[in-house]
């Protein structure tokens, strides 16, 4: 489903991805894990499509098309769907008009007709009790006021409106207590298929005792130093990143 | 051969204009009305146009507008339009109580003023004149300055008719009144009303004034209104503009509030080529609240200058400003907030608020507070910003699948609704926020008029749905 290969990536002239490799095929959920600041959150957008950064090399291939000239829409619209780490806040913009126009998005871009008031209603309230999302928070400004854990239970509100193919979650678990931990795993999880393919951005193995992957990849310096089964979650989370370290420096 | 500038050749215009017509224009004046007239055209003969180096009008000047020969209508014109179109149509939900000016002057299917049931007087200027002489003599330019300007000046020295609202006492009139002044010539016209609103104690009022083109056609209107708010009477009162891009509008606005009434204005301007909207508010009596808002869209050439001054006469009164506009192409929006603290005025709340989004970089945006305080025991706060777009909301927003376009289109729509929303009429709010997202579409045409627009509102573009109302 996604093959990134040989990718290099800087923004305003400082290069943060150098040549990093990831296949990630339907059905797998893959764990991203590493020390702050070694381009987890760039390598997440740049798959979204964020403007600002600048390919250097390498080239980024989404069922079966190089996808880095495609705009951000376009790539939500083929089944993309970023988590944020810090989603934004949008005042003024209800989260009802915004998933509404989301949806009719999708639905237009593959040839459907625009979801009636009705309709969305239902698929609001069925989504919101899948991520226990209060009906509250759906019916103000876009994050506006939201909590840090309640930013996050947005976004994968949003993911199950939307339905991706491929969901990149970046730290979608910082900032929540056990029981929204819980229950943002149990959604991600509900929403698993045959078809669609997970990557989960984290700092906590913990996570991963909810949402179970199939790899777990270490970004380093730019670059996946090392992969391995979801064992590898539990070196990590007993032994740090110093070993890994001094195995890719040598 | 001594070359002289417009403005110099317009004013000499109107000056024999003047003489010439001097019996006609003031053929229905009270003597003291008369008075006023000849003083204020002796000032406007003294001082002239307003221009860049005055700083009032530094980032609006006039010199385009004055390039054009304009004609005066000093009387009515003699062929109406067909009233029963202008009449028939009114704005979905919302029953108003319609009176019109016809390139300036009233316009009525029979009488030229009329007493609501509850006593409210409605209709020409220049009929009230006639039927209510004291009344009238009692307000008229006891509120507007004519040094102010030139065309403050000119506009009592030129004006003939004009709106005339009078709510007595403790009447609340529940319909809204809406003016629309329809402008259709195929010549060009030079506009001077004049319109006097008095709202009695503990009344209350609501009115809509729009200002519409219905055609293509040059104009230039520099209109004066004045409005007394006796003590405990409120007062709501929404301007909408959407005049044609070859259109310049003067509108100079005196609100005077006794102690405890209140003002809400609102001034929605959707399209116009040089508009100047002054709002001039003297809190005249304690506790006293103004809240004066205003939203501006503008692209291609247009000129938008939004000016309020705030006099806080006396203690224990609020204002409220909050100005918010769009400027893209090659527009201009200028906003000035003056607040005057007198030097007893205690107690003051005055906050003041500009927000501008700048979409290009030729677009250009002035905004200048000024806060003058004598007072000490006073709260004050005031905000002024020029920005673009937020670049981070429209990524989150595109990366949920929707397009450039619409994101936009969005995040604008999310910046004007906090204007809209302090619209407390429903109808109307609703309205206009039609017109608000048609206006950001591109879609808004200029006939597409408050009164004419017959069509049933929109309910459903994409981005709009009210789960509350389902
Ligand atoms: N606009 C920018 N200009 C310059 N450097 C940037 C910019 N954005 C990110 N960086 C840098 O790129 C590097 C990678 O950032 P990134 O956000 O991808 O890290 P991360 O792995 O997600 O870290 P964390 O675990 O803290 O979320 C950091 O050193 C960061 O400072
Ligand atoms: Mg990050």
């Amino acid at each position: 489903m996604l093959k990134i290969k040989d990718l290099q990536v800087s923004i305003n002239g400082k290069t943060i991805l150098r040549g990093l490799n990831l296949e990630v095929n339907k059905g797998e959920v893959h764990a991203i894990m590493g020390p702050n600041g070694t381009g987890k959150s760039t390598l997440a957008n740049v798959i979204a499509g964020k403007p600002g950064y600048h390919i250097d090399k390498g080239e980024i291939i989404y069922k079966g098309k190089n996808i880095l000239e495609m705009p951000p829409e376009v790539r939500a619209q083929e089944g993309i769907f970023l988590g944020f780490q810090y989603p934004v806040e949008i005042p003024g913009v209800s989260m009802t008009n915004f998933m509404r126009t989301a949806i009719n998005e999708h639905r237009k871009y593959k040839g459907l007709d625009p979801m009636s008031a009705g309709e969305f209603l239902k698929l609001m309230k069925e989504k919101q009790k899948l991520v226990e999302i209060q009906a509250k928070l759906t019916n103000r400004s876009v994050n506006e006021g939201f909590s840090g854990g309640e930013k996050k239970k947005n976004e994968i509100f949003q993911m199950a409106m939307l339905e991706p193919n491929l969901a990149i979650l970046d730290e979608t678990d910082s900032g929540l207590d056990i029981d929204a931990l819980k229950i943002v795993a149990n959604g991600v999880n509900k929403l698993r298929t045959k078809e669609n393919a997970t990557i989960v951005i984290t700092h906590y193995q913990r996570l991963l005792d909810y949402i179970v992957p199939d790899f777990v990849h270490v970004l380093f310096d730019g670059k996946i130093v090392k992969s391995g089964g979801k064992e590898l979650a539990l070196v990590l989370e007993e032994k740090g990143y110093e070993w890994i370290k001094d195995e890719s420096s040598k | 051969m001594e070359t002289k500038y417009n403005d110099i050749l317009f004013k000499e215009k109107l000056v024999s204009l003047f003489n010439e017509h001097r019996r006609k224009i003031g053929f229905n004046d009270t003597g003291q009305m008369s008075a006023l007239r000849d003083n204020a055209f002796e000032t406007f003969e003294k001082t002239g146009f307003p221009h860049t180096k005055i700083e009032d009008w530094r980032n609006t000047n006039l010199k385009n507008v004055f390039a054009h020969n304009y004609n005066v209508l000093f009387e009515a014109q003699a062929d109406k339009p067909d009233i029963e179109k202008i009449f028939q149509c009114n704005i979905h939900n919302f029953d108003t109580h319609i009176i019109a000016l016809y390139n300036g002057w009233y316009l009525s299917e029979d009488k030229h003023l009329i007493t609501l049931p509850n006593g409210t007087i409605i209709g020409s200027l220049a009929q009230a004149v006639k039927e209510y002489p004291e009344l009238v003599e009692k307000h008229y330019n006891k509120y507007a300055d004519i040094n102010e300007n030139g065309l403050i000046a000119l506009n009592t020295a030129f004006a003939q008719d004009g709106i005339f609202i009078y709510v007595p006492d403790g009447v609340e009139t529940y319909k809204t009144i809406q003016i629309v002044n329809i402008l259709d010539r195929d010549d060009k016209l030079f506009i001077q009303n004049k319109n006097l609103i008095i709202v009695g104690k503990n009344a209350k009022l609501t009115f809509l004034h729009c200002d519409d083109s219905y055609n293509y056609n040059r104009s230039f209107t520099n209109t004066v209104t004045e409005v007394f708010i006796d003590e405990g009477a409120v007062v709501d009162h929404y301007k909408l503009q959407n005049l044609n891009d070859s259109s310049a509008l003067i509108n100079t606005t005196y609100f005077h509030l006794e102690k405890e009434s209140k003002l809400t204005s609102n001034a929605i301007t959707l399209n116009g080529g040089l508009i100047r909207n002054k709002s001039n508010v003297i809190l005249a009596g304690k506790k006293g609240k103004a809240n004066i808002y205003g939203l501006y869209l503008v692209d291609k050439e247009q000129h938008i200058d939004n000016r309020v001054f705030v006099d806080h006469a006396e203690s224990d009164c609020d204002s409220d400003e909050l100005f918010k506009g769009i400027a893209d192409d090659n527009a201009t929006a200028v906003f000035n907030g003056h607040i005057l603290v007198r030097k007893d005025s205690q107690k003051t709340n005055a906050s003041q608020t500009n927000r501008n989004i700048q979409l290009t970089d030729k677009a250009t945006v002035f905004s200048k507070p000024f806060l003058e305080i004598y007072a000490d025991d006073v709260k004050c706060s005031h905000g002024a910003t020029v920005g673009q777009l937020d670049e981070e909301a429209l990524f989150y927003i595109k990366s949920r699948g929707i397009g450039e376009y619409d994101a936009k289109l969005l995040l604008l729509y999310a910046f004007a609704a906090k204007v809209i929303n302090k619209i407390s009429v429903e109808a109307l709010r609703e309205n206009i926020d039609d017109l608000v997202k048609k206006r950001l579409r591109g879609e808004l045409a200029i006939c597409d008029m408050c009164v004419l627009q017959c069509k049933t509102q929109e309910k459903t573009y994409e981005f709009e749905i009210d789960l509350s109302k389902i």
